[in-house]
């Protein structure tokens, strides 16, 4: 076993972990965190996505002691620090970007990478983005308005509601 | 995923310290975690270079060619090799997905060798230089076939040389499920002839296409393949594209792709 530390949600962690623990299996078993979700744990769903040191990466596929030092984002960091979503979780919510649930937290987490880095992504843009994202129930119409929606844009443009 | 011992050094000579025996390097992951956990390999440890700081970066050399050092991410050469190497740019931005290009490196990509990875199609197009701790490899040299090349067991890919031509696309015919060319096609123009680079296409590996180049050499234009065409044997033929298919796609890709880099 191995000493790993690093920064979660702007908290100071550390645990013990072999070498080939998962940062996702070092988020979920050893700090609980199970908001970051595992569904192919193959590198094609992205219901894992975290950001490392600011950026999008598939936990699944990242060891945790490849993260050791670094600053570490999940789901659980994003609602406001007075427990309400924040703009994209609420923008979700507003147009319907989630049915199951699953693919969620990926999705926002993928969704506030871009928008940092693009404020106000075309709808290709968002849809280019998630090329790394699976969502196996809302036929993503939803999810790229949610995203729209959350860069202040009109959501018109996208098709079906 | 059987369990390992990790390393991160911090710099190339401590790397090749720890190599050797069964080790290997660790370079974004992207397709070795992936594999470990379907078993397919089983290492007593993995040296991790992406803590090695001298191992990042793009620059300029002064004979102008394109440096990329051996871990810098495709998330890195989409941004920065823009203004110096768009075709590049644009192969580096279009691999597997954000997530993907934030973690996978040159260095990692070249050395497995996959046969329809685009970076093979890019080194060999480009007539780059592979360096490594030990030597410089000229891309005719480095790929041996199917996830082979000659680099030897503690040998470190440090950096890539490509030359820059006065003109290069990209063309990838994605495999969706992927994410990989199912079959992909670099052309690049240099003042003294054209290279035709191709992937995902040959059971070998990246290969360049000689009727083409030459055809393309005396007439850059599309219709100067027109009457040329690669045979199916020896290509890949999967539930994806059968042979022919793939063959067709080459011809058909090489003239977008010069269209394109017109
Ligand atoms: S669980 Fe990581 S990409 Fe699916
Ligand atoms: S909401 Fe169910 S998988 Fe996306």
């Amino acid at each position: 076993m191995s000493k790993v530390t690093m920064t979660v949600n702007g908290r100071a962690t550390s645990g013990d972990v072999e070498g080939r623990t998962l940062l996702s299996s070092y988020l979920r078993d050893t700090l609980g965190l199970t908001g970051t979700h595992i569904g192919c744990d193959t590198s094609q769903c992205g219901t894992c996505v975290v950001h490392v040191d600011g950026k999008v990466v598939k936990s699944c596929t990242m060891l945790a002691l490849e993260a050791d030092g670094a600053v570490v984002d999940t789901i659980e960091g994003q609602a406001n620090a007075d427990g309400s979503l924040n703009v994209i979780q609420q923008a979700f919510q507003d147009h319907h970007g989630l049915q199951c649930g699953f693919c969620t937290p990926g999705m926002v987490m993928s969704a506030a990478a871009l928008l940092k880095d693009n404020p106000k992504p075309s709808e290709s843009e968002i849809r280019k983005y998630l090329e790394g994202n699976l969502c196996r129930c809302t036929g993503y119409h939803n999810i790229v308005k949610a995203i729209l929606a959350a860069s202040g844009q009109d959501v018109s443009v996208v098709a079906a509601e | 995923m059987y369990n390992f011992e990790f390393e991160r050094p911090s710099s190339v000579d401590d790397a090749v310290q720890s190599l050797g025996g069964e080790a290997l390097a660790l370079g974004g992951g992207q397709t070795l975690i992936p594999a470990l956990k379907q078993r397919l390999n089983q290492p007593d440890k993995l040296v991790s270079l992406t803590g090695i700081s001298e191992l990042n970066g793009i620059s300029m050399l002064s004979d102008g060619r394109l440096s990329v050092k051996g871990a810098t991410t495709h998330a890195t050469v989409a941004e920065q090799a823009r203004e110096h190497y768009p075709a590049l740019a644009d192969l580096a931005r279009h691999i597997g997905d954000p997530a993907v290009r934030n973690r996978g490196t040159i260095g990692g990509s070249l050395a497995n060798n996959d046969p329809a990875a685009c970076y093979p199609a890019a080194v060999l197009g480009s007539d780059a230089t592979v360096v490594t701790n030990a030597r410089e490899i000229s891309a005719s040299d480095f790929f041996t076939g199917m996830f082979a090349t000659v680099l030897s067991d503690n040998e470190i890919i440090t950096e890539v040389r490509f030359q820059v031509p006065s003109s290069a696309n990209y063309q990838k015919f994605l495999q969706p499920a992927s994410r990989f060319a199912l079959t992909g096609v670099f052309v690049a123009k240099f003042a003294d002839g054209v290279r035709v680079a191709v992937t995902g296409a040959s059971e070998n590996g990246v290969f360049r296409w000689a009727d083409a180049e030459s055809a393309l050499s005396a007439n850059f234009t599309q219709s100067a393949v027109e009457n040329s065409s690669v045979s199916p044997d020896g290509m890949i033929s999967d539930l994806h594209g059968s042979a022919a298919y793939r063959a067709s796609l080459v011809k058909t890709l090489t003239k977008r792709a010069v269209a394109a880099a017109s």
